[in-house]
């Protein structure tokens, strides 16, 4: 099990520097995934003040390190390819923070690139995985179809109506954020209840608008130690706490449909920070779907068990309420290329230096972002903080 | 989409043929650890339960209950094109597995779908040699 008393003692030993994402986000028809990663890669190290030639730790999920850091022509000495779906790009924040305060090397750069909605080569599947032999053969494949069975069951056991209304409210208050930024899908549109309630079915009990965007997107991270991150151009970001981890990967294999792994990783990044849920200023939550934040709000100890409808009533989370949630639009109406773990550390990063512009948060201290991948099988989570 | 895509279809490993093949007579084979008495599915070379136990296969009924379903209306793969609306579900058997399936012999509705209702098997046989094992209520 974590050691929490060791992690303690790297909490705080490495800071983010910059974050960027690539210059369009939506439907990017032009670029080539490898494009959005390097584009991304050098906005973010624009934003830090860093060079590529700075750059001697490289991580990404979807490609392996080998194409990218060739793509982008460095030649890293400490390389993570761990690709755990969704998460991985939180999880890497871990492991750079990891890996800088053991010495193993002083700037890492994590890059995401995916065309999700123009994707000329599309990752074939690997038809000797179990999900293939066991699951696809029913029609049970891709990711609206298991999370609407776990959102299904947890109708089951705290109520359908109570359910229904607290998805429609995430859906209807990430909007909101969007419509605050620029870089959103759905900057410009603006939704209601009523919408929500009547978007066409895409697996019951999902409407549409329970479920993210499938756009094409890039984005990066500069991590570095706090000695170099004084020279940042735009400030850093400190690196507090963390906990990654996955407990299954076919959504018929997972334990409780209702308890993600984030049960575990939250609780330890807050322990490990030395923060309590009451001390959070942000939470950036990984909207795959609006069950998932509902789910991912119980499972990180916000609420309890069956309590999130409760917890997100009336707008709490939108522009002006009592807890900022998903400040970007999220992957319900900013973007969402498959796996968008990366952008909830963009955002929070972005918003603890004052950069969020039109969405600014007052005095935005300490934030958490949590990622969820796969179909619910892997969460990571990170607490962040400004100096 | 018209239909004329096949469907995937389930690529039986070493470790799983017993399973596969069984349904083919409409037979449900799983296996038990022989330490604990606990099954598990889906079929696998060690006991997840006691990785140091041997594994037996034991035929089962194949009585359930809806666990969770969702009632798909966009077909994730061509291939299902021509099938949605349809019902995929998590179902529990008798000997507490989940095990994934399609709910059939029910119009795909909400209120024809009742968590932990009682379910039986069916035995598909498609055309191309495969045999599926989906569930109807009991």
């Amino acid at each position: 099990m974590p050691n929490i008393q060791k992690l303690k003692n790297i909490s705080g030993r490495a800071h983010i520097v910059g974050v960027g994402e690539s210059d369009q986000l939506g439907k990017v028809p032009t670029k080539s995934p490898l494009a959005l990663h390097s584009e991304a890669a050098i906005n973010a190290l624009d934003d830090a003040g860093f060079q590529l030639s700075d750059v001697d730790a490289l991580f990404t999920a979807g490609w392996s390190t080998l194409d990218v850091a060739e793509y982008l022509g460095i030649h890293p000495h400490y390389t993570d390819s761990t690709s755990v779906g969704g998460a991985s790009f939180v999880i890497h924040v871990a492991h750079a923070l990891a890996a800088i305060a053991a010495g193993y090397c002083e700037v890492a750069l994590i890059t995401h690139g995916q065309s999700g909605r123009s994707d000329r080569a599309p990752i074939p599947r690997n038809l000797g995985a179990p999900a293939a032999q066991y699951e696809a053969p029913y029609g049970i494949m891709g990711p609206p179809i298991s999370y609407a069975m776990a959102a299904r069951r947890y109708m089951h056991l705290y109520g359908e109506d109570r359910t229904r209304q607290a998805m429609a409210e995430i859906a209807v208050s990430t909007r909101k954020w969007a419509n605050l930024n620029p870089m959103a899908y759905f900057y410009d549109k603006p939704t209601s209840f009523d919408e929500y309630h009547n978007s066409r079915w895409v697996a019951w009990p999902f409407h549409l608008l329970d479920c993210c965007l499938v756009t094409d997107a890039g984005a990066a991270i500069v991590i570095t130690t706090p000695e170099r991150a004084r020279n940042a151009k735009n400030g850093s970001v400190s690196i507090l706490g963390a906990g990654e981890g996955h407990d299954h990967s076919m959504i018929s294999q997972m334990p409780d449909l209702t308890r993600a792994f984030g049960r575990n990783t939250g609780p330890q990044a807050l322990e490990m920070a030395g923060v309590s849920h009451g001390d959070l200023d942000l939470a950036m939550i990984y909207d795959s779907f609006t069950y998932t934040v509902l789910v991912t709000l119980e499972n990180l100890g916000f609420c309890g068990p069956g309590e999130g409808p409760d917890f997100v009533a009336s707008q709490r989370t939108a522009p002006g309420g009592d807890f900022p949630l998903n400040t970007n639009g999220g992957g319900l109406s900013y973007t969402h290329p498959g796996m968008y773990g990366i952008f909830t550390v963009v955002e929070a990063a972005r918003q603890l230096r004052g950069q969020a512009e039109d969405r600014q948060l007052d005095d935005c201290k300490l934030a958490v972002a949590h990622g969820t991948g796969g179909l619910l099988s892997s969460t990571g989570t990170v607490v962040l903080a400004v100096e | 989409m018209t239909g004329n895509t096949p469907k995937p279809r389930p690529v039986s490993q070493p470790e799983s043929d017993r399973f596969w093949e069984g349904l083919k007579v409409e037979e449900i084979w799983l296996q038990r650890s022989v330490s604990d008495g606990k099954f598990q599915f889906y079929p696998r070379e060690i006991s997840v339960s006691d990785p140091h136990s041997e594994l037996e296969w034991v035929q089962v009924s194949g009585n359930a209950e809806l666990f969770t379903y969702a009632i798909v209306h966009v077909a994730p793969h061509p291939g299902f094109a021509g099938d949605v609306p349809y019902v995929t579900a998590l179902v529990r058997l008798e000997e507490d597995v989940i095990v994934p399936t399609n709910i059939v012999g029910i119009e795909p509705e909400p209120e024809n779908l009742q968590i932990g209702m009682r379910l039986k098997p069916v035995f598909e046989h498609t055309a191309d040699g495969h045999t599926l094992l989906k569930f109807a209520p009991a």
